[in-house]
């Protein structure tokens, strides 16, 4: 029988997931380079020496494995599931996105290009995307949307101290998705030498699959890494969720462990029956958009709504289509965890466990607070920390109503 | 299929494009009329995207104009209903695939066809997606005019062959607006169709003046213009249709003096 990843493997041909979830609808303009990335990344995924060039860069530059840490403070507190935390805030740049960005800078260089242009929502995968470029000798082009450079000003240096020219955009709600717009015109102007480094689990095939292959290091490791501590399989996978990249990389090497429940946590907002939401799963219905079929927040007609988050990296309009699926199917269960909720995990996590956590990846820790003291102590949460939260500091301060100079 | 290749026949066609309720309904439908008595062949009619990925600036202010006017998708079926008591010009649309999407597939092209519209061009649907909505359009008689641009390469031959109504030849690399400077392949690209295909040729993306009209016209069956009557509206809004009509006449004359080598 067919395991339910050997069953995608297959779908991943046609870049479909699930009943009709994913595909290509992007523009004529850049089917052709889309065509050069599906081969590059199909001849090399599994290639011997391409694997060992990323392994390398991985161990000696990103600093994996990433630890997988047993949160004693937290597990006694909520006195419920033991929790082990996926420390992909001790990752260099400070989050999961360098596991993504190391594979497809590998890619671009092979198939020659010499830019690379990306989008960025909290900044996260900007910084990322500079790095990698400054370390490759590559040009670095980032786009970002102009609320989102407002309020994560110390990413927008970083950027600009790797060496990257960062284009705060200007049209449509001026956050992410309004950047991945950008950054496919930039795309469909100049790809002769151009590779788009897409941060998150979307976009059209053979992206989500790319994004997922690179993110599956965070669930392979931390298998193994329980097995040694533990000696078994978690009882569930928790992560957060924007596009999705940290949770399908949090999900992959499980998702055939049917004994395995897996929680993506979506960013509620002001709450989930509010308009100030970014909960896509929940509340989003299905839609074609940023060259894939999934999930949106639109309205009646097709257009795009403008969402909201307290955090930048998680108030997309849209899900990764592999998301859509699972959620679909009932493998994968998706939540919605409140801005008040992330900010008083964001304290909780700091105070117990002494960890500034982003607060994409409070979400989930928020819905752990909530589920740890449901579950029995002889039960295990592999919770993902995606990133570090020094870049919230001064967001969070202000949220509570403190005013402290950046 | 529908009969939108036969108006290359006699002569080169000139297809000019305006952006539904922008800046309102009656000017919309106004514009369609002057544009179809100024000598256009084929109106090109825009259904404001949320997100218009293909399109320059241009053509995003007047997405936000139309949305600023409360656009909807049944306000721009009402549009067409409305210019259709004046005029029979051949209407294409523009629209992001979402739209028709949502819609529902079947549910948007009979409207199509109970108003006449001949096909649709949806920049977000390559070669590989029409499948999506390829046939239900040939059950109604309506043409889904693919894109080909200058970096299609080895997808023009299959392209090519399953096209129907007219090829839209994108100019540049990219996307919409006005531009002095062209892909200098225009003319390869095109002969490099006619291998494959009968179907007629049309060039868009930047074009805005008579000279440049003139010299796709000599490369191609016809010629697209989007931004440069876009923008005329922006600047004459209530006024418009009289100068896109005007615009319009320039345009005709351009593409009129260039000789007709007839398609086959």
């Amino acid at each position: 029988m067919k395991t339910l990843n050997e069953a995608k493997q297959n779908e991943k041909q046609t870049g479909r997931y699930g009943k009709d979830f994913g595909g290509q609808y992007i523009p004529e303009t850049l089917m052709t380079e889309l065509e050069k990335v599906t081969k590059v990344f199909n001849d090399l995924k599994d290639d011997p020496k391409f694997k060992a060039e990323l392994n390398d860069l991985l161990v000696n530059y990103a600093n994996r494995p990433s630890l997988l840490y047993y949160a004693k403070n937290m597990t006694e507190d909520l006195g419920g599931a033991k929790i082990y935390l996926k420390r992909e805030d001790l990752n260099h740049t400070g989050a999961h996105k360098i596991n993504n960005v190391i594979g497809q800078a590998l890619l671009a260089k092979h198939l020659g290009k010499k830019r690379l242009i990306a989008e960025t929502g909290a900044g996260q995968h900007g910084v990322a995307t500079a790095t990698i470029a400054a370390l490759m000798g590559m040009e670095c082009e980032i786009f970002m949307g102009k609320e989102d450079t407002d309020r994560q000003k110390l990413n927008v240096y970083r950027m600009e101290l790797l060496g990257a020219k960062v284009h705060p955009v200007t049209s449509g709600s001026m956050v992410l998705k309004d950047a991945v717009n950008a950054t496919l015109q930039e795309w469909a102007s100049r790809s002769e030498d151009t590779f788009y480094v897409m941060g998150s689990a979307v976009g059209p095939a053979p992206f989500p699959a790319i994004v997922k292959h690179f993110q599956s290091v965070i669930s392979k490791e931390s298998k193994q890494q329980l097995q040694s501590k533990e000696g078994r399989l978690p009882d569930m996978v928790v992560a957060c969720v924007g596009g999705g990249s940290n949770a399908i990389g949090s999900f992959a090497d499980y998702i055939d462990d049917p004994s395995v429940k897996l929680v993506g946590v979506e960013a509620a907002g002001k709450g989930v029956d509010t308009d100030r939401t970014a909960a896509t799963i929940e509340r989003g219905t299905v839609g074609i958009f940023h060259g894939m079929k999934s999930l949106f927040m639109q309205n009646d007609d097709g257009q795009i709504d403008p969402v909201y988050s307290i955090s930048a990296g998680l108030d997309y309009p849209g899900v990764g289509p592999e998301h859509a699926a699972l959620a679909q199917e009932g493998r994968a269960q998706y939540v919605g965890i409140t801005d008040d909720e992330a900010v008083q995990a964001f304290e909780y996590i700091a105070r117990e466990e002494g960890i500034v956590a982003a607060i994409e990846s409070c979400h989930a820790v928020a819905y752990v607070e909530k589920i740890a003291p449901k579950m029995s102590k002889d039960q295990i949460i592999v919770c993902t920390l995606s990133g570090r939260g020094d870049k919230d500091v001064a967001s969070i301060a202000k949220y509570k109503g403190v005013d402290i100079d950046e | 299929m529908s009969n939108l290749s036969e108006i290359f026949k006699n002569h080169k066609a000139f297809i000019p494009f305006v952006v539904a309720d922008d800046p309102d309904f009656d000017t919309t439908v106004k514009n369609v009329v002057a544009l179809a008595n100024a000598g256009a062949d084929i109106v090109e009619l825009g259904i404001p995207f949320s997100d218009p990925v293909a399109d320059g600036p241009v053509i995003q202010a007047a997405d936000l104009r139309a949305f600023d006017a409360k656009v909807r998708t049944k306000t721009v079926f009402e549009i067409v209903e409305a210019a259709r008591k004046q005029t029979d010009v051949p209407i294409v649309f523009l629209t992001y695939l979402n739209i028709v999407f949502k819609y529902g597939y079947d549910a948007f092209l009979k409207r199509c066809a109970d108003l006449d519209v001949s096909g649709l061009v949806i920049p977000d649907l390559p070669y590989e997606s029409r499948d999506e909505i390829v046939p239900i359009a040939e059950k109604y008689n309506i043409d889904i005019i693919p894109l080909i641009t200058p970096t299609s390469g080895h997808r023009i031959e299959k392209i090519a062959k399953r096209a129907s109504g007219f090829i839209y030849v994108v100019s540049s690399l990219g996307i919409t607006g006005e531009r002095n400077e062209f892909f200098n392949g225009l003319k390869d690209l095109v002969a490099n169709i006619k291998q494959y295909t009968d179907v007629p040729t049309a060039i868009g993306f930047g074009v805005h003046t008579p000279e440049q009209a003139r010299t796709m016209a000599e490369i191609a069956d016809g010629v697209i213009i989007g931004s440069a009557i876009v923008d005329i509206v922006a600047k004459e809004k209530q006024q418009a249709p009289a100068a896109v009509g005007k615009f319009t006449k320039q345009i005709r004359e351009a593409v009129n003096s260039v000789k007709q080598v007839p398609v086959k």
